[in-house]
């Protein structure tokens, strides 16, 4: 480093090395996302433009058939419905709750750190793993077949840790002096999360649920070591009852060798999507509504 | 004059930390005591001690006591639920820390919090807090909007009307005006003294001139004890210690 003053640097030719730096990275950054979305928009095209015109009423009402023209995707949406309903109902409230718990009950101590790491590993298993254990608690130990009731708790656990990620990092935004001037008026702990952490942390918390449901909506691996199966000709009258979703359902007419069912496939798909963008961008506008209602 | 209440001895440390050594001072009923001292002296931990806050937070240990007349109750035993303490003592923060709520509710939640459900008694509440907080004149017509939109001087005087909802016996102020201008200020310690009647009050402030205006008695701390207690108008004129003269006269701190 040279000792001369600050005052005698030359900030002229800095600001301009700076600002070469600063174009660089930000044509980098343009470069890749681009790559990105041109990659995933080729994508997306390519199978709107395939699927399009299979996108009728009578795709949406016929179940599943070995003529590609009369096959639909009935079963599988009202099966993808189904277990996506059994899911919310099992993590939503076990997510919410273990997240408050964490936040707010657990002492710090080393239990709680090892499971809160357990919980951000979990995060990151192959969804596979879940399936490979549903089958043998679910399926083999407590006999609840091949049905929705396993598939949505498979898909519950799989997304469990979302949400309970989510709750603990929304229930962390909240200010601690917040906080402070609930317990400073009296508050009981119980008070202070019933009327201030959880209707402040309720837009990231919900956002967090919509993220959940629409990965547990796409998620395919585990229900096929769980059992679902391909083709399902009726609707479920009970969560013991056998089921098809969106992906498995898709999955099954990709593999046919007819060119056909690979229209059924894209429009199928189109549909999965379009379920995934819009659970995605109401995330978004939750947030986006919290964010305005919610400041400090 | 009577004792509101009695720190005796006490010791406060965060994690590895000694903040306070064997601090005492009495706190008179009905008058205002203000707490000085240079920064990190110990001032906010002890105002804090007062309400229990510390409790919400792991990792700090006190010993000592803080006895409340005219009850004799030690606040700090560990027999006594946080909870009640900061059901008789309110505290008004150094950041105005209104909800993010209406105005309105944000000064029936203490009594919402005591199980008043009344509302013709909470709507009279309201008024009257805001009132003796100089801020009803500013938001009576606007009472059900947010309390965020307030300036900073107005929050500060909604968090001083939500404390002072709850009828505290002892009012805890952390520098309540040290975010404000000077016009706020002044309406704030007008306000102070005129409380003086209905709540015993511990300040703490870094304006000297706040002290000897608004305080009857001043206590000088220093690196985590108390230098010198006394009426404000001896700490300021006639100091006993070395210390609080040097304190008050600018020569540190
Ligand atoms: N949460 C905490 N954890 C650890 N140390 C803390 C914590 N809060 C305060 N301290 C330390 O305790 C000492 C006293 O802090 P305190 O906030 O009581 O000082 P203060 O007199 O209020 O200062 P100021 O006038 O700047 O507000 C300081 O040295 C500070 O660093
Ligand atoms: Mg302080």
């Amino acid at each position: 480093m040279s000792t001369e003053p600050i005052r005698h640097r030359n900030f002229k030719a800095q600001a301009e090395r700076l600002k070469r730096q600063d174009a660089f990275f930000w044509f980098i950054g343009l470069l890749t996302l681009g790559f990105a979305l041109i990659t995933l928009l080729s994508l997306i095209v390519d199978m709107a433009m395939t699927g399009w015109p299979r996108i009728t009423q009578t795709f949406f009402l016929s179940f599943p058939s070995r003529l590609p023209e009369r096959a639909g995707i009935f079963s599988a949406w009202v099966g993808s419905l189904c277990v996506v309903l059994v899911t919310s109902l099992v993590a939503i409230p076990l997510g919410i709750a273990s997240g408050i718990y964490l936040e707010e009950y657990a002492k710090k101590n080393i239990w709680t750190k090892v499971i809160e790491l357990n919980i951000l590993n979990l995060a990151g298993i192959p969804s596979i793993t879940y399936g490979l254990m549903a089958l043998g608690f679910f399926v083999y130990k407590m006999h609840l077949g091949q049905s929705i009731l396993t598939a949505g708790m498979t898909l519950g656990l799989l997304v469990l840790p979302i949400i309970i990620v989510t709750t603990r990092e929304a229930i962390r935004t909240i200010p601690s002096h917040i906080r402070e001037a609930s317990y400073s008026l009296g508050a009981t702990k119980w008070q202070t999360i019933r009327n201030h952490i959880l209707p402040y942390s309720s837009g990231g918390i919900m956002t967090g649920v919509v993220i959940a449901l629409s990965r547990a909506i796409g998620e395919t691996a585990p229900l096929i070591t769980v059992g679902a199966l391909t083709f399902i000709a009726f609707l479920p009258s009970s969560v013991m009852d056998p089921y098809t979703v969106l992906p498995i359902q898709m999955f099954n007419w990709v593999s046919r060798p007819q060119e056909e069912f690979h229209v059924n496939a894209a429009a199928a798909g189109l549909v999965l999507l379009t379920m995934t963008l819009f659970l995605n961008g109401t995330a978004i506008y939750i947030r986006y509504l919290f964010r305005k209602k919610y400041k400090w | 004059m009577v004792k509101k209440a009695e720190v005796i001895n006490l010791n406060f440390s965060y994690t590895d930390k000694k903040v306070l050594n064997s601090v005492s001072l009495p706190i008179y009923e009905n008058r205002i005591t203000a707490l000085i001292g240079p920064s990190g002296c110990g001032k906010t931990t002890l105002l804090r001690c007062f309400n229990r806050m510390h409790d919400l937070y792991g990792s700090v240990k006190y010993d000592g006591q803080i006895n409340l007349f005219p009850d004799q109750l030690n606040i700090l035993s560990k027999e006594i639920d946080p909870i009640e303490v900061r059901m008789k003592i309110g505290m008004v923060f150094q950041k105005p820390n209104p909800f993010p709520k209406s105005i309105y509710e944000n000064i029936a939640y203490g009594l919402r919090v005591r199980g008043v459900k009344k509302k013709s008694f909470i709507d009279e509440k309201i008024e009257d807090s805001l009132k003796k907080a100089g801020l009803w004149k500013e938001v009576e017509d606007r009472l059900h909007t947010s309390a965020t939109a307030l300036s900073g001087g107005q929050q500060q005087r909604l968090c001083i009307a939500r404390a002072l909802a709850t009828e505290p016996d002892i009012l805890l102020l952390d520098e309540p005006t040290s975010a404000l201008d000077p016009i706020s200020t002044a309406h704030i310690e007008e306000l102070v003294t005129e409380l003086k009647n209905a709540v015993t009050i511990v300040m703490v402030t870094h304006n000297l001139h706040q002290a000897a205006r608004t305080a009857d008695f001043t206590s000088f701390m220093y690196l985590g004890k108390m230098i010198e207690f006394g009426e404000s108008s001896q700490i300021f004129t006639n100091p006993k210690e070395q210390k609080t003269e040097n304190y008050i006269t600018g020569r540190f701190g």
